[in-house]
């Protein structure tokens, strides 16, 4: 394995503006990665080699040339593949757009390659984003680097496990109800979701409008900042996002000092549900926290303990909708078009035959949340108690800075565990879908390895909107204090892939 | 095949008809309801396109603010209230032309609720007015076009294949929802049209759209059910879908009426059901049954943040809004002391901006309407354009009527001159000058022509000097033919009398 694919992103970037390495270099270093580990991991399901070193070569050019660069220019990515991308394939995750190659490239794509960005290819993930173990890619599953028969979360599995194998120092993922934060705790990993609006998702295939957001992953507090003031920032093209300045994430991570804030530790989030060994890691970086001068507190918010309820009809109902765009019309799969076959036929068999179980399982929740007579019961509660949620977070932020709580309820599960029961399945987003429904930022950073089975376990940060430096600022104190006790990044406890 | 239908003065005797209109209006903004893509009519297939009206995966609506003005001000045009707040909401079926498979629409938060349109109609008893309370106008976005191949009737049922064009998908719609009209009684296909006659107006007026119904711009679904009497709950309604001009409006309500009335006599329900109007033969075709009536699963739009139009930007809007077309008629009827039948025809004909121009550069009335429903309709007629497209513009009147009241031109000359414009010889004074039409002013020339025609026909002088006066005309007609119509006819009549010694 070559150095380079074991340096951080903001250590690559001093590499290259010192000139002391080529974007080029860079670039290949870690496309040999790829090529070396990827059999065994499926992080990646389409890989732009030419275009990965075109862009890096580029950067060379513009750096000899004397020309500014982005502090990130040359370093390479992994794009969750949900993300249009112009001439390159975009699935998410599904026979439905398994050949489908995008006209237009996302707002978040176009500001990478502006910064420099060197995008290596698109990452696996679970069909149109639903799931939290990679499993329901139609194209198969992608594995944890620190166990080859474990899940790496999801849906954003190709993206967490692509920093964890070191084929990528950065990537980007998507959260609807902790699709970035969930991966990130069971790959060791950073991952934040920005404040609803934060990032633009012009060109994002949605899964639900109202809870999706882009954000940046990476292995540490640091580039996960630098990589999120590349990408945020108010679009004309996304009418839900914020026209307001990008929060000083970065001068945040920089920062990394929470003497006398007040953090709270939610009562909901925690306790019955949640492994042992992830309850006494969290428990632990709470004490260090407070060694850190925070004031720890425990707050209730009461209506959390619906919010997953609320979020299984809210979802479901907007990703009814967002979904039935795919009827092999215009784009994308078509079945049974031999011309003895009504349109309606059609569309009906190409979905049938593009959509995988778990897709059609919530279309049909969906569709039967918004129909007439159950709309109220249903789509219009849930609304409710997403009401409630963002009000809990309001009172418990009228006390403390930010909230805490473990990301997820366990450390990585084994492949093929949980496929046959969706609830189980649903229950690992438990303590990271409140933040999804009121709209606010959340981290996961990694804070050790569960006694019990070694595999790694998150902690997440809750901050108000538009606060997303807040989780950078306890996120860089923590990830500090817990690297010195460790003597190394966790990553490097992890047994060679 | 049609329907049984009875007699409409025997619908008259036993029911109560009660309306209900939905006018879908295109907007004419440049750009579509949520993307730049241009809004133009008639462009090839599929060119005004990009992700966002193609719906394809990961596109975002962006909503265009002219069109949520063009909404206020037809809301305030329709005297309704504005909400201050509201929201987009999804409608969601299956259909290929509509490239997300639901519509970007407003549900039950629209911009503009609770107005009316008060209509004139002649009754026997004279010209009355007629409200119509409206519900609401909303905005939503168009769909794609179905071309459906091969087959016969050009519908789904029965093609080879269909094609799409997406360029109208996305285009800004406004859907104006009336209330019930109730209390039409015999009046109701009247008042349906009076109803969209004057909609399309203030429409027009408001500049909002060019609603032209016979390109689609303008599109009225008409719903209709009977009664027994205005005591009795609402009957079944059927919903005529499409009825695309003034004097559809009017025959399907009639239709639509004699038919529900012969089912409800031969003791039928009348079924719930959307069906299609034929222009050529008159009547309405069964579509597709509504008993399984859609669920559209609305709910609100997260792609899209709602819409809060602030009070200051609604009074701004309300303070430019142009003068209602009717208060306006009225105003101007009043102010020109025109008979009804006289303004009608001047409305009818769509020459009131026209004649108003004239007017204000100078042109009496009387004139400004002579001209107008005259030579220049005739012209018009003729060339198969609008009068306003011939070129002939108020100036160029008002200066022909002021060398007329000088004198110096007369009708027949001013024809000429118009002539002349007309085929792009230059303005009034160049078509006089080219063509040298001057009236002859100079006694003397028109004195031997007198005599000459006298000449002509010795026994006319008698005639007048016996003083039977209108003998002279053809002595007049005989010398203005001399002079090629350059004379002024009245100081020919003078010299006459003059000549002959004769007097008035």
């Amino acid at each position: 394995m070559s150095e380079l694919v074991r340096k951080d992103a903001s250590e690559l970037s001093a590499l290259l503006s010192a000139g002391e390495v080529s974007a080029v270099e860079v670039t290949q270093a870690h496309l040999d990665r790829i090529t070396q580990v990827d059999g065994a991991i499926h992080a990646f399901l389409h890989i732009d080699t030419e275009g990965a070193l075109q862009a890096a070569s580029v950067v060379d050019s513009k750096r000899a040339a004397g020309e500014t660069v982005g502090s990130l220019a040359g370093v390479p990515l992994g794009l969750k593949d949900i993300l249009a991308t112009k001439g390159l394939p975009t699935t998410v995750g599904s026979k439905m757009l398994e050949n489908w190659i995008p006209p237009y490239d996302a707002t978040v794509v176009t500001r990478l390659r502006e910064a420099g960005i060197v995008i290596l290819g698109k990452t696996n993930m679970d069909e149109f984003a639903m799931g939290s173990s990679t499993e329901h890619s139609a194209f198969g599953p992608t594995h944890n680097p620190w166990d080859l028969e474990r899940i790496p979360g999801g849906s954003g599995g190709g993206s967490s496990a692509c920093l964890a194998a070191f084929e990528a120092p950065l990537a980007i993922g998507t959260d609807t109800g902790g699709s970035i934060r969930q991966p990130a705790a069971v790959t060791g990993t950073v991952g934040v979701k920005p404040t609803y609006g934060g990032v633009s998702r012009y060109g994002a295939v949605a899964l639900a409008s109202s809870l999706d957001q882009i954000g940046p992953c990476a292995r540490t507090v640091l580039d996960t900042a630098l990589l999120h003031e590349v990408i945020a920032g108010f679009d004309p093209m996304d009418q839900t996002s914020i026209n307001a300045p990008v929060p000083a994430v970065v001068a945040a991570a920089k920062r990394g000092d929470i003497k006398g804030m007040k953090i709270g530790v939610v009562r909901e989030l925690g306790g019955e549900g949640y492994q042992a060994g992830v309850r006494q890691r969290f428990d632990e970086a709470v004490v260090i926290l407070e060694s850190l001068g925070a004031e720890i507190v425990e707050v209730s918010c009461p209506s959390f303990d619906y919010a997953l309820a609320a979020y299984y009809l809210i979802l479901p109902s907007e990703c009814s909708s967002n979904l039935a765009k795919f009827d092999g019309i215009r784009f994308g799969l078509r079945v049974g078009d031999d011309g003895s076959r009504s349109v309606e036929q059609v569309m009906s068999q190409t979905r049938a035959a593009g959509f995988g179980d778990e897709v059609i399982r919530r279309i049909m929740l969906g569709t039967y949340a918004l129909s007439a007579g159950y709309y109220d019961a249903y789509y219009g509660q849930a609304q409710k108690i997403r009401t409630l949620v963002a009000q809990d977070f309001a009172k418990a932020f009228s006390q403390v800075d930010v909230l805490i709580s473990p990301t997820a309820p366990t450390t990585a599960f084994k492949i093929g565990e949980k496929l046959d029961d969706p609830m189980a399945m649903y229950l690992n987003d438990i303590a990271t879908i409140p933040v999804n429904l009121a709209g606010l930022p959340g981290m996961s950073l990694p804070i050790g390895l569960a006694p019990e089975d070694n595999l790694p376990v998150g902690m997440q940060i809750m901050a108000p909107a538009m606060a997303d430096d807040r989780l950078y600022n306890v996120g860089a104190a923590l990830e500090r204090a817990l690297v010195a006790q460790w003597g190394a990044p966790i990553l490097n406890s992890m047994a060679g892939v | 095949m049609s329907e049984a239908v009875i007699s409409y003065d025997e619908v008259l005797e036993q029911f109560d008809p009660v309306m209900g209109l939905e006018v879908h209006v295109e907007l004419g903004t440049r750009t579509k309801m949520f993307c730049g893509c241009s809004t133009e009519f008639g462009a090839e297939p599929n060119t005004h396109v990009c992700p966002v009206c193609l719906g394809l995966p990961g596109a975002l609506p962006a909503l265009n603010k002219i069109g949520v003005e063009s909404a206020i001000r037809i809301g305030l045009a329709l005297n309704c209230k504005i909400a201050e707040w509201c929201r987009f909401a999804r409608k969601n079926y299956f259909y290929p032309d509509m490239p997300k498979n639901f519509q970007t629409s407003q549900y039950d938060e629209p911009i503009c609720y609770d107005g009316y349109l008060d209509v004139d109609i002649d009754t026997d008893e004279g010209r009355k007015t007629f409200r119509v309370n409206i519900e609401r106008a909303h905005m939503e976005e168009d769909t794609g076009k179905n071309t459906h191949m091969g087959g016969a009737t050009g519908r789904i049922h029965g093609a080879d294949y269909s094609l799409v064009d997406y360029n109208r998908a996305g285009i800004p719609l406004i859907e104006i929802v009336t209330k019930p009209i109730e209390g039409a009684g015999k009046y109701a296909p009247e008042v349906a049209k009076a109803y969209v006659a004057a909609l399309r107006d203030i429409l027009r007026n408001l500049g909002v759209s060019d609603v032209k119904m016979e390109q689609g711009s303008l599109r009225c679904d008409v719903n209709l059910s009977l009664r027994r009497t205005p005591q009795d709950e609402l009957g079944i309604r059927s919903e005529t879908k499409n009825v695309n001009s003034l004097r559809s409006v009017e025959r399907a309500v009639r239709y639509e009426m004699t038919r529900h009335a012969a089912r409800l006599l031969a003791g039928e329900r009348v079924i719930q059901e959307t069906r299609h109007w034929h222009e050529d033969t008159g009547v309405t075709t069964s579509g597709r049954s509504k008993s399984d009536a859609e669920d559209y699963r609305y709910f609100p739009e997260p792609d899209l943040v709602p819409i809060a139009p602030s009070r200051e930007w609604v009074e701004q809007l309300r303070a430019a809004l142009p003068e209602n077309p009717a208060v306006r008629r009225a105003r101007m009827q009043e102010l020109w002391n025109l008979s009804d039948i006289d303004m009608q025809t001047l409305i009818n004909a769509e020459l009131l901006d026209l004649v108003e121009e004239a007017v204000a550069a100078g042109v009496s009335v009387d004139a400004a309407r002579k001209w107008y429903t005259g030579e220049l309709s005739r012209v018009a007629n003729e060339r198969e354009v609008d009068v306003a497209e011939l070129g002939i513009t108020p100036a160029m009147l008002a200066r022909i009527e002021e060398l007329i009241s000088t004198g110096a031109l007369n009708d027949k000359l001013a024809r000429q001159v118009l002539e002349g414009i007309l085929a792009g010889e230059g303005d009034v004074d160049g078509v006089i000058a080219s063509r040298g039409l001057a009236v002859v002013s100079d006694d003397g020339p028109l004195l031997e022509a007198i005599k000459d025609a006298l000449a002509a026909d010795p026994s006319v002088a008698e005639t007048i000097a016996s003083g039977k006066l209108q003998a002279a005309g053809s002595v007049v007609g005989a010398v203005m033919k001399a002079t090629r119509g350059q004379a002024d006819a009245a100081r020919v009549r003078e010299l006459l009398l003059e000549h002959l010694g004769v007097s008035e």
